[in-house]
């Protein structure tokens, strides 16, 4: 398998009126071309903030402060702004969670779709109208031919993400960043869209990068999974391995705080749920040492005052936590 | 066999869209579409659905938040419909409500503590001074510090937000809470905190719970008895564990396959998952545009909520069939 995309130690911070905060503090992810990384962690945890970091398109109060991203090679951080945009879109698109805030409510989507396409293929316009027929019937939007002539609210949400994802299709990139794509979705509508993602991925042999705050999601759809917690990567590994053997205190709460699903245990009515004590620390007052060391059952005095690193411990399976680092050494 | 403490018979309730200026035509939402349901005393009972199937509205109206357009409801054998003002606010002591967005549900310029009052304010429950002290008991009892009594809103983070919904909520010290998706505004680790709470504090107050929620995972592990609501209509009714392990329903069948289930061996599904909800006629039955097991009776004719063996009611011309 080829290597797609490679971050090496990325670094995002914002300034803002209460201080300077690392929303993205070293992250680090290979992702090999036709795979799917699921990018999983809590609200705040700086996920979508790789993704636009990745993709150059973080707010004007942010700036990536270091570290590479290498796109089949290319540092996309040393390109100029205009080589940029060429790759946004074409080989690189995004889905984003809200589709209707994405979508153009005063452009049928028809036009939208073949904005996108002319913006990277040099196809006339009648032609570029009809390639955006042929991707909304690809992406299981029943007849096309009418709904090319639909505004955005004319569609359900569901609809909309399909619309969405044809846009990103277009182009026929070689990367997808799907964030919360199936977030404000009901979930037979979000069966159907994770279906619909893993089928194109398989037909074009796309990567993905799948950003949810669902674990389910990730089990479901991904074959490596990244757990974000306070803008550092803290778990990594195959999909199987992370739900099986998860090494970092915070995925194995995280994994056993769900309500029942997991593993298909019988849900006891009288057992409680296990439940990580405490909340996410505010990115302003981070603890010292690991960032998780206030929340976790087994933080021992060398976690209150150094930082772990992302460590590999078996092969393909990276973790930052001390006892887990010692206890598989 | 417990009492029944709120017996809700062919409830109805019809939203008009549109059909005002710019817009030609006007369309009819039936929110509550003939729905018999009841609740007794003690128990959980889940009430799962998706966007739009009509579960807030439901909530509402057992609030008589909304006034229904045909059905009764009755509370401890009261038609809570025929209420006068008085009758209103009496009852509105005994039932109490859960929102789901911590943050717009919360009066953002009162102190925590002087949220949790108001209700006990406004009913007079004791003075001032006394009302003080049982809004503080509340506040510990939910897990929420003596220090952050006087904090405002916007000082706590979203599960806090919504402990302090919770204290208002039992401020009055309700029989019946109705909580509308509690917990899905909160991040996973949170989540599980908040339904922990509600499960101790339903044994230590004596409650009943009608719990709504859109997420099969949390209804699983709150519920005793489940209802599956599709499009206003009640189309399974059962308990917990029947309805997990064999669905009746095709609706049903269907939200538990489209469930992640966090077991990445199951990456491929058993079952179609397909259409999206929208109401198709007033003739047959409102799913069978999306169900695998449609026969021609379907099409003609509405199917009844009838009980099947003991094992609950479900409303589908095929059950125990499929």
């Amino acid at each position: 398998m080829q290597t797609l995309l490679e971050i090496k130690n990325l670094k995002t911070v914002f300034s803002t009126a209460r201080g300077v905060i690392k929303a993205v503090d070293g992250v680090s992810l290979i992702l090999n071309t036709g795979e799917t990384l699921g990018i999983v962690g809590e609200s705040g945890c700086g996920k979508t903030m790789l993704a636009l970091s990745m993709m150059r398109l973080i707010p004007a109060n942010g700036r990536i402060a270091g570290g590479e991203v290498l796109f089949s090679g290319q540092n996309l951080l040393s390109l100029s702004e205009d080589e940029m945009r060429e790759k946004r879109g074409r080989d690189i698109a995004m889905i984003f969670q809200e589709p209707m805030t994405s979508l153009n409510p005063v452009l049928r989507i028809g036009e939208q779709i073949a904005e996108a396409i002319r913006l990277h293929q040099h196809v006339p316009a009648k032609e570029a109208l009809f390639l955006s027929e042929r991707l909304l019937a690809e992406v299981g939007i029943p007849e096309p031919e009418r709904r090319v002539k639909d505004y955005p609210h004319q569609l359900s949400g569901g609809m909309r993400q399909r619309v969405m994802i044809a846009m990103a299709m277009s182009c026929r990139p070689q990367l997808l960043l799907a964030d919360e794509p199936t977030t404000a979705l009901d979930v037979t509508i979000q069966a159907q869209i994770l279906n619909l993602i893993s089928d194109l991925k398989e037909k074009n042999n796309m990567a993905v990068i799948l950003i949810t705050h669902d674990l389910g999601i990730v089990a479901e759809a991904a074959q490596k999974v990244a757990v974000m917690y306070a803008g550092k990567v803290v778990e990594m590994s195959e999909v199987e391995k992370l739900f099986s053997q998860p090494q970092h205190p915070y995925t194995r709460g995280l994994i056993e705080s769900r309500p029942s699903g997991c593993a298909d245990t019988e849900a006891n009515g009288e057992a409680y749920l296990k439940t990580i004590p405490g909340t996410v620390p505010s990115l302003y007052d981070l603890p010292a040492g690991c960032r998780f060391s206030e929340r976790c059952a087994l933080a021992e005095d060398e976690c209150c005052v150094l930082e772990p690193e992302l460590l590999e411990i078996e092969n393909g399976h990276f973790v930052s936590c001390f006892v887990s680092q010692r206890i598989v050494k | 066999m417990a009492s029944v403490l709120v017996d809700i018979q062919k409830l109805r309730k019809k939203y008009i869209l549109g059909g005002g200026f710019l817009q030609n035509r006007s369309r009819i939402v039936r929110a509550v579409n003939g729905v018999d349901l009841q609740i007794f005393e003690g128990e959980t009972l889940g009430l799962v659905g998706e966007s739009g199937c009509g579960k807030s509205t439901l909530a509402r109206l057992l609030m008589r938040l909304e006034e229904p357009d045909a059905g009764r409801a009755y509370f401890k054998d009261q038609n809570i419909f025929a209420f006068s003002y008085d009758d209103l606010k009496t009852y509105r002591r005994h039932v109490q409500m859960i929102f789901q967005d911590p943050y717009s549900s919360l009066n953002p310029r009162k102190s925590a503590i002087s949220i949790i009052q108001e209700p006990l304010n406004i009913h007079q429950i004791a003075g001032r001074k006394q009302n003080r002290e049982i809004s503080a008991q509340l506040m510990t009892r939910v897990g929420l510090s003596h220090e952050q009594a006087k904090r405002y809103p916007h000082e706590f983070s979203g599960g806090q937000r919504q402990r302090i919904g919770i204290a208002r909520a039992l401020a009055l010290q309700p029989a019946l809470v109705i909580a509308d998706e509690p917990v899905s505004a909160l991040d996973a680790s949170i989540q599980a905190q908040i339904l922990n709470l509600l499960k101790d504090l339903k044994k230590d107050f004596g409650l009943t719970y009608l719990f709504i929620s859109h997420d099969l995972n949390v209804i699983r592990y709150v519920s005793d008895r489940i209802a599956v609501m599709y499009l206003g209509c009640i189309v399974e009714l059962a308990d917990k564990n029947n309805l997990y392990q064999t669905p009746l329903h095709p609706y049903t069948r269907m939200l538990l396959a489209a469930m992640p289930s966090c077991n990445p061996q199951k990456q491929k599904r058993e079952m179609m998952i397909q259409g999206e909800a929208g109401e198709i006629g007033d003739q047959g039955c409102n799913f069978r545009n999306r169900c695998v097991y449609k026969i021609d009776i379907c099409n003609r004719l509405i199917p009844q909520l009838r009980p099947y063996r003991e094992r609950g009611l479900c409303a589908c011309h095929r059950t125990g069939e499929i």
